[in-house]
């Protein structure tokens, strides 16, 4: 069995900035992921963040991934990629398949960075090929610059699906519509008004109906909702459309927390399920920490603040970082991920995340 | 089709293409890109056929986490297309049902 540590599953902007922290520190570093390449999806956003010089506004995401990637580089971070985490233990052991061998890494703490999958949702026709996750566009088109075809029909307009469909745009595909089941759009209004100028409507309390097709998505027809989610007749509209592309929104990709035994919370706004933790991001099971989305679905800023704030509370508890240090940088990154959680759109994941940490401090 | 020009990625680098055989026809592919992105390219939609009902399906996740997107590559069944790289000269089945061993065994 191998050892290390600090173990870190997930190569995305939470587990590549505990790397950096952490490393930094002086900490022993292994970090893994399933993918060929590390940055998770940061290499899929090509749009500019928001916030302040501190969170990285103005840089587009692919960007903040190259920076990441190099600073764990320098700071001599052990990456093993390929590698697929089945398991995790409260005993701090991780199973991994590599190369189709299994190994087990013993580590002294554990921090999981898994992100999250993708919310589907299931009408008539939506195993149909053409009917795909927003994900899924998101990484063929920017990423392998492969436009699965020519008119799409946007389901969800939260900013994932806000900013697809203008990526969408970009990449020279024409999106028909956008549809929202709520009365009210779910994104950044600049996302939304980028849309608007390019002519794309966005409709309010609409949602999918049925996708048409013999073979592939060929129709996409939508349908009126009223105040109680129910369906108005007569409302259906219909569209010539080759892909469905859903954006509705996330779950925490927390297997390896429920392994291990670390207790959970139902928090809506958080996206269902998330491991309690506190401030240092460690869970109910001692040496074991989340950060990113599978602690709570929010953005890729957040993420990294989390991810260092994992990282230093580590670095402090294996004896790298005096409590007074330590101190003085969770201070300065809590202070950041409060400007991140205020106004209209952070703060009932403000309350949601203030909810999980007095659970964890009241055990 | 590919997205050879971007106003944010800018052009497409040089790609070095090969070729791939797919239900015997053969297919330029970027090497090292997803099987599944050189599919769509290609235009073809349909991976595979469910077991019980023959119906088709084709990528939904792109991230190797749904499955939907397996085939039968190079004789071996259910691989996931989206998360398997292109090398020259792979043979890439239409997967029916849950796809058969037999010809890697044999």
């Amino acid at each position: 069995m191998r050892g290390t540590e600090f173990a870190i599953v997930g190569a995305g902007p939470a587990g590549l900035s505990a790397a950096i922290e952490a490393a930094r520190a002086g900490v022993q570093v292994m970090l893994i992921d399933e993918n060929e390449k590390p940055g998770g999806q940061l290499f899929k956003q090509i749009h500019k963040f928001f916030g302040s010089k501190e969170h990285y506004a103005g840089i587009r995401g692919i960007d903040i991934g190259a920076q990441l990637l190099s600073e764990v580089e320098a700071c001599g971070v052990e990456v093993m990629l390929d590698s697929v985490v089945w398991g995790g233990f409260a005993d701090h052991t991780l199973g991994i398949i590599r190369d189709q061998k299994n190994l087990q890494l013993k580590a002294k703490k554990i921090l999981l960075a898994t992100g999250a999958a993708e919310n589907a949702l299931a009408f008539p026709g939506w195993t149909l090929p053409g009917v795909m996750g927003a994900g899924a566009i998101q990484t063929l088109v920017n990423v392998q610059r492969v436009l699965p075809g020519r008119r799409v029909l946007m389901v969800g307009s939260g900013n994932v699906g806000l900013i697809v469909s203008y990526q969408l745009l970009q990449a020279g595909a024409e999106v028909v519509a956008v549809l929202e089941a709520v009365p009210k759009v779910g994104g950044y209004g600049v996302h939304a008004s980028k849309l608007r100028r390019h002519g794309v409507p966005i409709l309010t309390s609409t949602t999918i109906k049925e996708a048409r097709g013999k073979e592939r998505v060929e129709k996409a027809i939508s349908i009126g909702l009223d105040h109680d989610w129910r369906e108005i007749p007569g409302t259906e509209r219909e569209y010539e459309a080759d892909v469905i592309c859903l954006a509705l929104g996330l779950t925490p990709l927390s297997e390896l927390a429920w392994m291990a035994g670390c207790q959970f919370e139902y928090i809506p706004q958080l996206g269902g399920h998330v491991p309690v933790h506190d401030s240092n991001m460690e869970t109910t099971v001692r040496g074991i920490y989340v950060a990113g989305d599978v602690s709570g679905i929010e953005e890729a800023s957040t993420a990294m603040e989390e991810g260092k704030l994992a990282g230093i509370a580590v670095a402090e508890a294996l004896g790298y970082l005096s409590a007074e240090e330590a101190a003085s940088r969770k201070e300065a990154v809590l202070r950041r991920l409060d400007e991140l959680r205020s106004g209209p759109f952070g703060e009932a994941r403000n309350q949601a995340k203030e909810r999980l940490h007095q659970q964890r401090c009241s055990q | 089709m590919r997205v050879e020009e971007h106003p944010i990625l800018g052009e497409m680098k040089k790609p070095s293409f090969v070729e791939i055989e797919v239900d015997g026809e053969v297919i330029q592919a970027i090497a090292g890109e997803p099987i599944a992105a050189a599919l769509l390219a290609a235009g073809k939609s349909i991976f595979r056929y469910t077991r019980k009902l023959h119906e088709p399906r084709g990528v939904f996740c792109a991230i190797g986490r749904c499955t939907d997107c397996m085939m039968v590559v190079d004789g071996v069944p259910n691989v996931r297309t989206c998360v398997t790289p292109v090398k020259a000269g792979m043979k890439i089945q239409t997967q029916h049902g849950l796809g058969e061993f037999r010809s890697v065994l044999q």
